[in-house]
């Protein structure tokens, strides 16, 4: 089996690919948005949830369909989330966009990412991208609604 | 894995025999791209229904022309510029005998996308009074119906769309079987007395289905419909004639049939593309310019304005020769073949859920199919690390795949350099998807 594609499957991505953490739907939340790849057809509902009075993240709760890489990321992010404050959300979030636009280069820092660094392979398969990015950018739409509201 | 008794079958009344193994090694000759190596493993190239590899022939024509006779065409005195403009006229009459049309009725476009726009929005154009008492017969309104089919490529399927929302128009479709096809009778309970215009895939991109072309033309002439072919893909690997098929338009890519990408095809038949109002209007489609108004040429120089894709027109007819030097006919009866051998395999492999009509039944070199636990993203990636190229998506037919339950499909394509070692290597590697992403039963 070519290494390429090892790298690119790791067991943590098969592993979250099936585990689907967050998967279903929050009985209360704070914020909901829509993400779809249209190249691939990928498509996510994220809904994400707060302390009530807090910027610390209660839950992420996800429904989507689409590959392994995309269901993975987003069972990884639902996981990681919980305890994180939305600043801490967003630095996370922009450590984990780099390392995918890194074309495989550097060593992740596991310390910020934990199991995401699993997602480091994905660097090197330019068009899988945008697939390990959906849940990410679903979740940042989330903040950026919460944050408006917050600001109206 | 199960071996197919490959049968002499009839086409057109005659009998003809698949490529031989020889043959098809010869023809791959011609075609370096093949030759390629894919993340270390030799190129399985099945994704002929998306773009096709080109031929030498093909290559070395466009070439030729350009270090020879390029000019632009239909203007200027010069000695070059007489050279292209024949050259580009030679190549419409090729690919008007390709079809069994002739010159007149065939416009260069950019691809088949372009050539169902030119007619869609000709039609608007008429719909709004443009083009006089002869284009009257194009005009759109209210309690019109446009009909299309639930299967067709969002390239035969938007433009339509658009133009009845800008006539008022209503769209209407026929509605597909669980396996994805339709019949004649299916199309029969859609069209009605008010059905304007009908346009179809001739061979489906998703499922293979070939549609009742001669029932479905029966059926829109009987009520005075126009009959729209997209004929993608069935032009590159099937004989075609149009004219007997008694079609009102046809579209098709020179890219999927060994040409080059910037060219594609409309045929019309002669007295409605010298009816119908352009499209596109500017330098080289028209005969009298004042400020206050022009005229334009006639058909098919006035659907094509601009500077135009002469090379890529000169290359497409050399695309043609070439697969008129195999024959269409034992084309077709290749890919028949293979698509059989990869339906025979596919139905070995546990979990694999193929699309479009069953094995045995007559159908185009493409087989679309869903690995049940795996995203066709997956099962893509996972081919691709052994050379084997499918496409994976929805294939350009969301409401198709909607219809089907399924969001996504993979597609193996077969053209006539494909050969049974592309497509048992394609069925081998198939069989290892569901183990590796430890989907079981
Ligand atoms: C059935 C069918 N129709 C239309 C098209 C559009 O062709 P093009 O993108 O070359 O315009 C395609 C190719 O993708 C096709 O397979």
């Amino acid at each position: 089996m070519s290494d390429a594609l090892a790298g690119l499957y790791q067991e943590v991505i098969l592993d979250h690919s099936k585990r689907r953490i967050g998967f279903g739907e929050l009985d209360h939340f704070d914020a909901m948005h829509f993400e779809r790849n249209p190249t691939c057809g990928d498509e996510i509902t994220l809904q994400l949830a707060l302390e009530p009075g807090t910027d610390r993240i209660s839950a992420l709760g996800w429904r989507g369909a689409g590959c392994s890489i995309s269901m993975a990321s987003a069972s990884v992010l639902a996981e990681m989330a919980p305890g994180m404050t939305i600043a801490e959300l967003q630095s996370t979030i922009a450590e984990f966009r780099e390392m995918l636009r890194s074309r495989g280069a550097g060593e992740p820092d596991i310390d910020i990412l934990g199991d995401a660094v699993a997602f480091h392979g994905v660097s090197k398969f330019v068009m899988r991208v945008k697939c390990a990015m959906l849940a990410w950018v679903a979740t940042e739409a989330c903040i950026a609604e919460t944050s408006s509201r917050q600001t109206s | 894995m199960r071996r197919l008794e490959v049968v002499p079958s009839l086409v057109h009344g005659v009998s003809v025999s698949p490529l031989s193994d020889l043959e098809v090694a010869s023809i791959r000759a011609d075609f370096p791209a093949l030759g390629e190596f894919v993340n270390g493993q030799p190129l399985a190239y099945l994704d002929s229904g998306a773009t096709a590899q080109r031929p030498l022939a093909v290559l070395d024509a466009e070439r030729d022309f350009l270090l020879h006779s390029n000019a632009a065409v239909h203007r200027g005195a010069h000695t070059l510029a007489a050279l292209a403009t024949e050259a580009y006229e030679d190549a419409r009459a090729t690919v008007a005998d390709f079809v069994g049309a002739s010159p007149a009725e065939i416009v260069w476009t950019s691809n088949a996308t372009d050539a169902l726009n030119l007619v869609a929005y000709g039609m608007a154009n008429a719909s709004h009074g443009r083009g006089g008492p002869a284009a009257r017969r194009f005009a759109l309104g209210s309690g019109d119906e446009i009909v299309i089919t639930e299967a067709e490529h969002h390239s035969n399927l938007v433009p339509w769309q658009e133009l009845a929302a800008v006539t008022g128009a209503s769209l209407k479709y026929v509605p597909v079987r669980d396996d994805g096809t339709w019949t004649a009778d299916d199309a029969a309970a859609v069209i009605t007395e008010r059905t304007r215009l009908i346009a179809f895939a001739h061979v489906s991109n998703v499922t293979g289905y070939v549609a009742p072309v001669s029932d479905i033309v029966a059926l829109a002439h009987a009520v005075g419909a126009l009959v729209v072919l997209d004929a993608c893909q069935s032009a590159p690997h099937r004989r075609l004639n149009l004219v007997e098929l008694d079609v009102d338009f046809a579209a098709f890519s020179g890219h999927k049939m060994g040409g080059p990408n910037g060219i594609g095809v409309l045929y019309g038949r002669a007295d409605l593309l010298d009816a119908l109002p352009p499209f596109r209007t500017g330098g080289s489609m028209i005969n009298t310019v004042t400020m206050e108004g022009s005229d334009f040429l006639p058909a098919p120089q006035r659907f094509e304005a601009g500077t135009q894709p002469v090379s890529q027109a000169v290359a497409l007819a050399a695309a043609v020769r070439y697969l008129e030097s195999v024959g269409l006919d034992r084309i077709d009866e290749h890919e028949n073949a293979l698509a059989q051998r990869m339906l025979a395999g596919l139905a070995d492999i546990p979990g694999i859920q193929v699309v479009g009509p069953a094995a045995g039944v007559t159908r185009a070199g493409l087989v679309s199919f869903d690995v049940v636990g795996v995203h066709a993203h997956d099962v893509g990636q996972y081919l691709d690390s052994r050379g084997i190229a499918v496409r994976v998506g929805h294939h350009c037919a969301q409401p198709l795949h909607r219809r089907l339950g399924l969001t996504a499909t993979t597609r193996a394509s077969a053209y006539l350099y494909t050969s049974t070692d592309d497509v048992d290597r394609f069925l081998a590697a198939v069989a290892e998807v569901r183990p590796y992403f430890g989907v079981d039963e």
